[in-house]
């Protein structure tokens, strides 16, 4: 199967603002057609600032940004035809009905009327009871959820998530995931930023990292998971032990909790983690155990020591 | 060109005329009635005519003229102003719309909402004094192109504006003013003439001196200068509104 062309390509994007600072430095980016981006970063880094970008509600600097291979500038109405923005910030109007402003916004972007698909999006994101409702009548989520609604009621190829589920509760949050799963499903590329990372985690196929304008880091979640992902073996000793001895010397223990229990540190991508023989090495040293645990180190880990590093 | 969009951006603001009928239509309706009350009947009945035609039937246009011109104003500079304060305004940045198509639909539905209010007001006043029109379709055309104008100028004071005070400062402290100065209430040939000078700088004494031939026939200066006037300060607005989507001036970061 021959690769196919990225549907979002930014290249050398950098961000200027008039205050002179840099939100962008020389972004170079591909998203690939029908997957799930997550852009990971902590607060202004220049997520919202890249995805404004590309949307056309800020001017970019220097590079380039093309959208379904049309220019953001150039063509930028067959680039924004295909895209979804669902902001961070809660913009809605406060006095139209829900079905009046989500109408407006498949008008806006220059579709003809189709009631069976506002239908379609409102029963989906379980607004539907709420079509006559003014905005201003609903709670928080909601409001969100109409956000939502008005990015695709106009049936894009790409949506933009930033930050979506900030502010909505768990319920909720599982439902717009499972619209986001049916859209992705339908051939819908979507970008989302989250703060939970376990979100990116458990949706994401590839993950991006941008930290001070820079993207650090892009890659597959599970390459991400395994290239980075350790695991720490904790055993819990029988007795305490007030050193280990030196046989044991090239695992790199831990001696921990008061020596009642040992960390080990392995790596999954290994082909021998070692586990085998460290047991056998422990039991001949006279060190017995009476419970064990492994944890994995979690996307927020990586994440965290990522953003971390100088 | 994004038909749809521009109707869609029309019809999202005429919607909200109607919801808001009793502050946009009935509030100017019985404001001008009153300027009929106080001006043309406790005024009227000192100064009987102007220039052959009676006081309440002489200040007709002008009145509409003040309407025009603030509505226009306040519809067109609110209409944009609101999206960019609660934030919607990201939708229409982020659409497939030409910034034509969007000062279309923005400042056709300001325009179209003042020329229906300058219709009522002429026809509220047919109730209080005899109205005759000699050249409706003159009358109509400055009608139009004032109500268009003044709404490019708002939606500019809409896009210029970053808090309620600066919406309001223009239309209050600068256009209404003008308005009044401008022959609303009086013929500029009744001011002595050094006065008479001054005023001659003001532009909306073009616009209601030729607004006002088109009933009488009767002007204080010619109407082709007021018309020049009026497509010359149209075109001042349309290069602005150029200007600022051009460089993205208070939209885009």
């Amino acid at each position: 199967m021959l690769a196919q062309p990225p549907i979002i390509s930014v290249s050398n994007l950098s961000k200027t603002y008039g205050s002179g600072f840099k939100a962008l430095k020389g972004i170079n980016l591909d998203i690939k057609r029908g997957e799930i981006f997550a852009l990971l970063g902590p607060n202004g880094a220049g997520k919202t600032t890249l995805i404004s970008i590309i949307c056309g509600i800020a001017n970019l600097s220097e590079g380039s940004v093309t959208v379904g291979g049309h220019d953001i500038n150039k063509d930028y109405r067959a680039a924004r035809s295909l895209i979804g923005l669902v902001p961070q910030e809660l913009h809605t109007d406060s006095f139209e009905t829900v079905w009046a402003t989500v109408s407006f916004s498949r008008g806006l972007f220059g579709k003809p009327k189709n009631p069976a698909h506002i239908e379609k999006v409102l029963k989906d994101l379980s607004l539907w009871d709420k079509k006559d409702s003014k905005i201003i009548t609903l709670s928080g989520g909601m409001k969100r959820r109409v956000m939502i609604a008005k990015a695709l009621s106009h049936e894009p190829q790409i949506l933009f998530l930033d930050e979506p589920t900030a502010g909505v509760d768990v319920e909720l949050r599982k439902g717009m995931w499972d619209v986001v799963r049916g859209l992705q499903a339908a051939g819908v590329t979507i970008i989302l930023t989250t703060h939970y990372i376990q979100e990116a985690e458990e949706m994401a196929d590839r993950i991006g990292v941008i930290n001070k304008g820079e993207i650090i880091l892009v890659e597959d979640k599970a390459g991400l998971m395994q290239k980075l992902g350790k695991k720490h073996l904790k055993l819990y000793l029988q007795g305490k032990v007030d050193a280990l001895p030196a046989s044991l010397a090239a695992y790199n223990l831990e001696l921990t909790d008061g020596g009642r229990a040992v960390i080990y540190d392995y790596d999954t991508k290994g082909e021998r983690t070692g586990i085998t023989s460290l047991l056998s090495d422990l039991r001949n040293a006279g060190i017995h155990i009476s419970d064990l645990d492994t944890t994995q180190s979690s996307l927020e880990d990586i994440f965290v020591s990522l953003v971390r590093a100088p | 060109m994004n038909y749809r969009a521009i109707r869609a951006i029309y019809l999202f603001e005429m919607a909200r005329t109607w919801r808001t009928l009793l502050q946009s239509i009935v509030s100017p309706v019985v404001s001008t009635s009153l300027y009929f009350v106080v001006f043309g009947a406790a005024i009227g009945s000192r100064i009987t005519e102007v220039e052959g035609v009676s006081y309440g039937t002489f200040i007709v246009p002008g009145l509409v003229m003040l309407s025009v011109l603030t509505q226009s104003i306040a519809n067109a500079s609110f209409g944009i102003y609101f999206p960019k304060f609660v934030g919607t305004i990201y939708e229409i940045l982020s659409a497939p719309v030409s910034y034509i198509e969007i000062v279309i639909g923005y400042v056709g539905a300001a325009a179209t909402k003042s020329i229906i209010l300058g219709v009522i007001i002429m026809a509220t006043a047919a109730l209080f004094v005899p109205l005759h029109i000699h050249h409706p379709w003159w009358m109509l055309t400055f009608l139009v192109l004032t109500a268009v104008t003044f709404s490019l100028f708002g939606f500019i004071i809409g896009i210029w504006a970053d808090g309620f005070e600066k919406l309001q400062m223009i239309p209050m402290l600068v256009v209404t003013p003008l308005t009044f100065l401008g022959g609303s209430f009086y013929s500029v040939n009744m001011l002595p003439s050094g006065w008479r000078t001054v005023t001659l700088l003001n532009p909306v004494v073009y616009l209601i001196s030729g607004f006002r031939w088109s009933f009488y026939e009767i002007a204080d200066v010619g109407v082709g200068l007021s018309l020049g006037m009026t497509l010359g300060f149209l075109a001042i607005c349309m290069v602005l509104v150029w200007w600022i989507f051009r460089t993205g001036y208070r939209l885009k970061n």
